[in-house]
């Protein structure tokens, strides 16, 4: 009955979006504000990939309220797994295989990370995709091979890449009269160094998704 | 077309499972499958067809036959998001099943403290 009554009540939802969705066109061009920053984009802020420019230059305050949010919510998840009660289980220690090339491929991985989000304003990629593969990297180690990691270094990792954002952001307050202001020079487009803040954002953006994401993962553990 | 019908169906599957499962874990999931339905919803809104990515790697690429960025940007920061609050998520269900000693929430509803 009760799987009856929601289905209706889906049904309901479903037809109603979908009649007012019918208006929308599929694969047409663009809005006027994506057009916008397609053509001005690299004059305005030095990054070929304009995903990039729009995350952090045209709507970088947007970008600073979302990593606020995903640091709330670390903490939150810290705050609730500090009551958990955590009792003690035998767990059977990796083989040799296992721990060895677990270790073995860890630095690649946190190098492939850190290209990721280097790289993130010339091909697709940034901070938060880095930042999740350095986070994996944390989680083959603490599957792979057991292995005590710092978790304070985790949280201050993240709170100095968290302050650098700001610093920058006050930077441009300071330099130049607006929040995030991209006041450095852009430099020549398709270039490692171009684009004035933007790759200094992005490096801090990985190390604070990278330290919370790996912080996430070692909160969830069984076993500490 | 086809995009809008598997990111809606994904959306309507989520609230489906929500509406009707008692397994708080089974609840996050259709969370999490709503989660990728919006983004993917999100994502097809900006498409054009036969669109290119939206980044300049060799000059003399035309910006009319790159996509929409502008989805791209908020759906990029809203998958990290999505992956912590879920964690957040199965965290708090970690707890009450710590504290109940059951994760069904017509159970938790009619135990008290």
């Amino acid at each position: 009955m009760r799987k009856f009554i929601s289905l209706i009540l889906v049904g309901i939802i479903a037809s109603g979006i979908t009649l007012s969705l019918l208006k929308i066109p599929f694969g047409t061009p663009k809005t006027k504000v994506g057009n916008y920053y397609l053509n001005r984009g690299i004059e305005q802020t030095g990054a070929v990939n304009i995903v990039t420019s729009v995350v952090l230059n045209y709507r970088g305050f947007d970008t600073l309220g979302e990593v606020t949010v995903l640091f709330i919510a670390a903490l939150g998840l810290g705050m609730v797994t500090l009551t958990f009660k955590r009792e003690k289980r035998e767990i059977q220690p990796s083989s040799f295989i296992l721990s060895v090339g677990s270790r073995f491929l860890f630095p690649f991985i946190l190098l492939f990370g850190t290209y990721i989000f280097l790289h993130g304003h010339l091909s697709p990629g940034g901070g938060f995709q880095g930042g999740a593969i350095i986070a994996s990297g944390f989680l083959l180690i603490y599957l792979g091979c057991k292995r005590e990691i710092n978790e304070k270094r985790f949280k201050l990792t993240e709170s100095l890449a968290g302050l650098v954002f700001l610093i920058i952001g006050l930077m441009g307050l300071y330099f130049s009269g607006y929040f995030l202001f991209n006041f450095l020079p852009k430099g020549v487009a398709n270039t490692l160094f171009s684009a004035g803040i933007i790759p200094l954002i992005y490096i801090a953006i990985g190390f604070k998704v990278g330290a919370e994401l790996a912080g996430i993962i070692n909160d969830l553990m069984e076993e500490k | 077309m086809i995009y809008y019908i598997g990111a809606l169906g994904l959306i309507f599957i989520g609230l489906f499972i929500i509406m009707t499962r008692h397994n708080l874990i089974k609840m996050i999931i259709g969370l999490n499958i709503m989660d990728t339905g919006v983004n993917l919803f999100l994502i097809s809104i900006g498409y054009i067809r036969k669109g290119t990515a939206p980044i300049f790697s060799k000059p003399g690429i035309n910006p009319g036959a790159m996509v929409d960025p502008t989805p791209q940007a908020l759906v990029l920061t809203a998958i990290v998001i999505g992956v912590a609050v879920i964690a957040m998520a199965l965290s708090l269900a970690i707890r009450l099943y710590q504290h109940y000693g059951t994760l069904n929430m017509r159970k938790i509803k009619e135990q008290r403290w």
